[in-house]
């Protein structure tokens, strides 16, 4: 009996309050690479690791020779049904991607924000689960809203890759981006793409220049080129970058381009939305145009070797001039061009491995079966 | 090239372990050489015959047979290498990416294609050669030639030229290169 | 008009006429702001009779074991919404008070962000109508402006007629201010607290979550503390022009602390008040993108988090208030930008509140508090804050004496209980803690005399 009050004195070994062992730990994504039989997903650069993207640049390389064929097609994927939904429009990306599945001989199909269900008003998920009840086994998702397709990846059992969600993260672009960087490199050194691998990135210099606040594309390029070794600048005027700055793991930050330009290898220009120069952000597309825009005369500042890059489409006469973009050291069509196979790659990692391996176990059990093999 | 199939299922970690050496490199030599002069037989010349070898075991063995038939006839055989990951059946059964880039000189259509691996053993990644290269034009004539043919064939395939024919046991592991063949079996690590 | 006299005179009197049986609350730990000892709690007549150790059980008398248990004068929640009118598919009068019974609570403080709002004495005579047969205390806080715009001032005085004690806009603040400066002026002259949802909207307008590393990472738009900040540095500097009396609704900074902390060191009349949830997450748990935790004000970093913990032990925080915001599954089971803001928060905020401050490793190096020292922030102090405790003439908030109207909590701080959210007493189910096992549960509540809760059971 008295014990009792004593012990009520004594709450710190009590200990009240929470006790559960089933708390969510933060992920930076809610991609499941874990081996436990758990779906593969590809949400974010991060999913992949060094090892992971060096993996699909090489995977992509296969690719490349394929949709050089006059057919076009493997049959690596048929019998997989995957669905894009791009909830946010996207012509170009929604067609590179369906363009991938196809090849692979995958059976695609194709949900728009302006398909009637969405435009009625039926719920995301509502509208998620009545196409994966009818038997999927990818979707690909674009969305307007940072996180949705980690909501999509919760709802459904089928694999979810993220084609572009909100401001958060574009990882095919990323990839597709580092494999334009690694094909220049390695023509630059009459070596083919494997021999060069990923050794090209180390130390490599890259600018991000725009709007990286607001930029998927950034960020996922951020990590990426990160991953693998590069030095990244940020260049943008002091609204368009992005909060906490200093936690991004990039070398540097400026707000100069024409001090940037010279000790560049890569200047990526990102696209500026119209919205952005209507006065709350800047004064006005004229004056972004004027202070960061890359036209003939600052190209010729950069290093003689560097390129010019844009994931399009682009804003000729803001970001980036009619000059530059035809410039030979623009490799912009080579990125569009590049995109079709690092999707077909991407989707075949994700898809054409058994259910219940992520892509770093798949790796982690080749590696294995090269070390044991002998030869 | 069959011998990634038994790789792949090895349990984590698995070595190989020789145990014996059946034919040296002088004996692998002397094989090519005498597949080359079959194929040259057979085929009355070399007009139309393309070599191709299958990633990645087949490859070395299908360049040093095309420098063979080129001594032979005196004509450059046009040699090219294949990567089936993606017309394996077991994708998704098993992990499965291509090891290294598939290079085809050109239309196969019409000609005579020469098939080159390291190991025949069930067959199945001759079987997803054969899909393979129908993708690249109608082949007058497909011909398959391996270094050693183990047994074990689980779907009705035959190679025209071997090397050597070897029954093994099924868990058993074969290493063929130009070094020669050697018969082993893969220790769990 | 009689409708009107009557709210009043229910208000004013005791909670409800319900004949209530005779309790007697046995084997507990009695602790209020008196001081703690071991005794036994007998209720008749709506009105604690006696306490002290092994009573005699009058024949015919409800008995709650209290074995092991503390019993304290009953919760009182500064902030909570009810949703009734315009919004009961997510929650009404009758299912939130059941959940605030079971939470321990007994009495709330209804939010008048309602469809309508409670800007005026009708749809307050109407929701006080609805609470008068609830199982917890109804009290109801009226909009500062008319219609929550922040433009005209709202019948503050009608209000006040009817025993409002608390007036806010709350889900928005009062932007203007020459406005705020006004009510601040006629507040004091009806002797009314206003209390403020400190937002900048020039500066929160269109974000999801706090600003910041993870903002950044996860390419979400984000709202500064300043957003708060801001407003709490304006209020206080208005409350020392005008001598108003100010309550800051759910604090989430480091900033707004050490802003309250001065104008408390001064000498002016404010308070504040903290979430459970601000007490336990931070933005690092936005990380998945679950819908569950966006709130407003959004959850910040550790180091804010670190300083509303030191806060509730130092006093600068006055009190802590669930801000319990139900909200239906299609307003939450959305990607995260599409989500309502808000989380359950009646029937687990004892157990989050106590496991945030009293456990050792919780605090990560600072003194834990004790028990007494959190039903200080969730019942007597909170009581004050809203004018309900006995000394202003209401009946919450103890202490536990003879003649005390029976208002008591009993809860066992050790039981451990799986969050269940279908099995919840709210309409609703957006907790974030759904699926977890919080330690510290509610097995008795009594409200007005009557057990509304037995053995962690709604009894009606």
């Amino acid at each position: 009996m008295t014990t009792r009050h004593e012990a009520i004195e004594e709450a710190p070994e009590m200990d009240p309050g929470l006790v559960s062992a089933e708390e969510t730990v933060p992920e930076a994504s809610a991609s499941d690479t874990s081996a436990d039989g758990a779906r593969r997903h590809l949400l974010s650069i991060s999913d992949l690791g060094s090892e992971g993207i060096e993996e699909v640049l090489r995977v992509s390389d296969a690719f490349v020779e394929v949709s050089k064929r006059a057919i076009p097609k493997v049959p690596a994927l048929r019998g997989k049904t995957v669905v894009t939904l791009f909830v946010e429009e996207s012509t170009r990306t929604k067609l590179s991607f369906e363009t991938a599945a196809k090849r692979l001989s995958a059976d695609v199909l194709s949900f728009s924000a302006s398909s009637s269900s969405l435009k009625k008003g039926e719920s995301l998920r509502d509208t998620v689960e009545t196409v994966a009840a009818m038997g999927v086994d990818a979707f690909v998702v674009r969305h307007s809203s940072s996180g949705a397709p980690a909501a999509v990846a919760r709802w459904v059992d089928a694999s979810v890759l993220n084609a572009g969600d909100g401001w958060h993260e574009h990882p095919t672009q990323a990839l597709l981006d580092c494999y334009t960087i690694r094909q220049v490199l390695a023509e630059r050194q009459k070596k083919t793409p494997q021999e060069t691998g990923v050794e090209c990135f180390k130390g490599l210099r890259v600018a991000i220049v725009g709007d990286i606040r607001h930029s998927r594309v950034a960020r996922s390029n951020v990590l990426a080129l990160e991953a693998l070794g590069a030095e990244v600048t940020l260049v943008a005027p002091g609204t368009l970058l992005p909060p906490s700055v200093e936690t991004w793991p990039v070398a540097e930050v400026s707000h100069d381009l024409d001090a940037v330009l010279p000790r560049i290898d890569v200047c990526y220009l990102l696209r500026l939305q119209a919205e952005r120069g209507a006065g709350r952000f800047l004064p006005s597309v004229r004056e972004y145009a004027t202070l960061f825009g890359l036209n003939a005369r600052r190209a010729e500042n950069l290093a003689e070797g560097a390129i010019v890059m844009h994931p399009g489409p682009m804003n000729r006469g803001v970001e980036i001039s009619d000059e530059v973009a035809d410039l030979p050291r623009s490799v912009i069509l080579r990125q569009v061009a590049n995109g079709v196979a690092v999707r077909m790659a991407v989707l075949f990692m994700l898809l054409g491995s058994p259910s219940g391996a992520s892509p770093s176990r798949v790796l982690a059990s080749l590696g294995d079966a090269w070390e044991s093999g002998g030869v | 090239m069959a011998e990634r199939e038994r790789r792949l299922t090895t349990p984590r970690g698995g070595v190989f372990v020789p145990r014996v050496q059946v034919l040296s490199a002088e004996d692998v030599s002397r094989a090519i050489t005498r597949i080359a002069h079959e194929v040259v037989e057979r085929n009355h010349g070399l007009s139309d015959v393309v070599v191709i070898g299958l990633q990645t075991g087949g490859v070395p063995l299908a360049r040093r047979l095309a420098q063979v038939l080129e001594e032979i006839e005196g004509t450059a055989v046009p040699c090219g290498t294949l990567d089936v990951a993606f017309y394996r059946d077991d994708i998704g059964i098993r992990p499965v990416l291509p090891e290294a880039v598939t290079d085809v000189p050109g239309d196969l259509a019409g000609e005579l294609v020469v098939l080159v691996d390291d190991v025949l053993f069930t067959g199945r990644t001759v079987r997803a050669a054969l899909n393979a290269l129908a993708d690249y034009g109608r082949a007058r004539a497909v011909q398959l030639a391996v270094m050693v043919d183990r047994g074990h064939r689980e779907i009705p395939i035959r190679a025209d030229y071997v090397g050597k024919n070897m029954p093994t046991r099924i868990d058993e592991q074969v290493d063929v290169s130009l070094d020669g063949v050697v018969l082993g079996d893969v220790v769990p690590r | 008009m009689s409708e009107v006299v009557a709210g009043q005179v229910r208000h004013l009197g005791s909670h409800r006429p319900r004949p209530v049986p005779t309790v007697v609350i046995r084997g507990g730990t009695v602790v209020d702001e008196t001081g703690q000892r071991r005794a036994d709690v007998v209720c008749e007549d709506g009105r604690v009779s006696s306490v002290g150790e092994r009573l005699d059980v009058p024949s015919g008398a409800t008995v709650l074991d209290a074995g092991d248990c503390i019993v304290s004068p009953g919760l009182v929640d500064l902030h909570a919404h009810l949703r009734e009118p315009g919004g009961e598919d997510a929650e009404c009068v009758e299912t939130g008070a059941r959940a605030a019974a079971l939470g321990g609570f007994t009495a709330l403080v209804a939010m008048p962000n309602t469809d309508p709002p409670i800007d005026n004495a009708a749809v307050a005579s109407e929701v006080l109508a609805l609470g008068a047969e609830a199982t917890c205390k109804i009290a109801v806080a009226g909009a500062i402006t008319v219609g929550r715009a922040g433009e005209s001032l709202a019948p503050l005085g009608e209000l006040a007629a009817l025993g409002v004690r608390m007036f806010t806009d709350d889900g928005v603040g009062v932007q203007d201010s020459g406005v705020m400066r006004r009510a601040m002026e006629y507040a004091r002259g009806l002797g009314v607290t206003l209390a403020q949802h400190c937002e900048d909207r020039s500066l929160a307008s269109g974000t999801v979550m706090h600003e910041g590393e993870w903002s950044s990472r996860l390419g979400l738009p984000g709202s500064p503390s300043e957003a708060e900040e801001l407003m709490v540095a304006r209020d206080i500097a208005l409350a020392r022009l005008t001598g108003a009396k100010v309550h800051f609704l759910h604090l989430s900074s480091r900033g707004s602390i050490g802003l309250v902390a001065a104008a408390k060191a001064e000498g002016l009349d404010v308070t504040a008040e903290v979430t459970p949830h601000h007490l336990t997450f931070t933005d690092a748990d936005l990380a998945s993108y679950d819908p569950s935790f966006r709130v407003n004000p959004p959850l910040r970093g550790s180091a804010d988090m670190a300083a509303l913990r030191e806060a509730c032990a130092t006093g600068t925080i006055d009190a802590i208030a669930t801000d319990h915001a139900p909200h239906p599954p299609e307003a939450k089971d959305t990607p995260l930008s599409d989500a309502a803001p808000g989380m359950l928060g009646l029937e687990t905020a004892l157990a989050v509140a106590m496991g945030a401050l009293c456990s050792k490793s919780e605090r990560n190096g600072s003194t834990p508090l004790q028990p007494s020292d959190v039903l200080r922030l969730m019942s007597w102090q909170p009581a004050r804050v809203s004018g309900m405790a006995l000394s202003q003439g209401g009946n919450q908030g103890g202490p536990i004496a003879p003649g005390a109207a029976a208002n008591l909590c009993v809860f066992d701080p050790t039981a451990t209980w799986l969050v269940e959210p279908a099995r919840m007493a709210s309409r609703s189910r957006n907790t974030p803690w759904a699926g977890r096992t919080l330690r510290g549960r509610v097995r008795h509540t009594i409200c007005a005399g009557e057990p509304v809760v037995i053995g962690s059971e709604a009894q009606r």
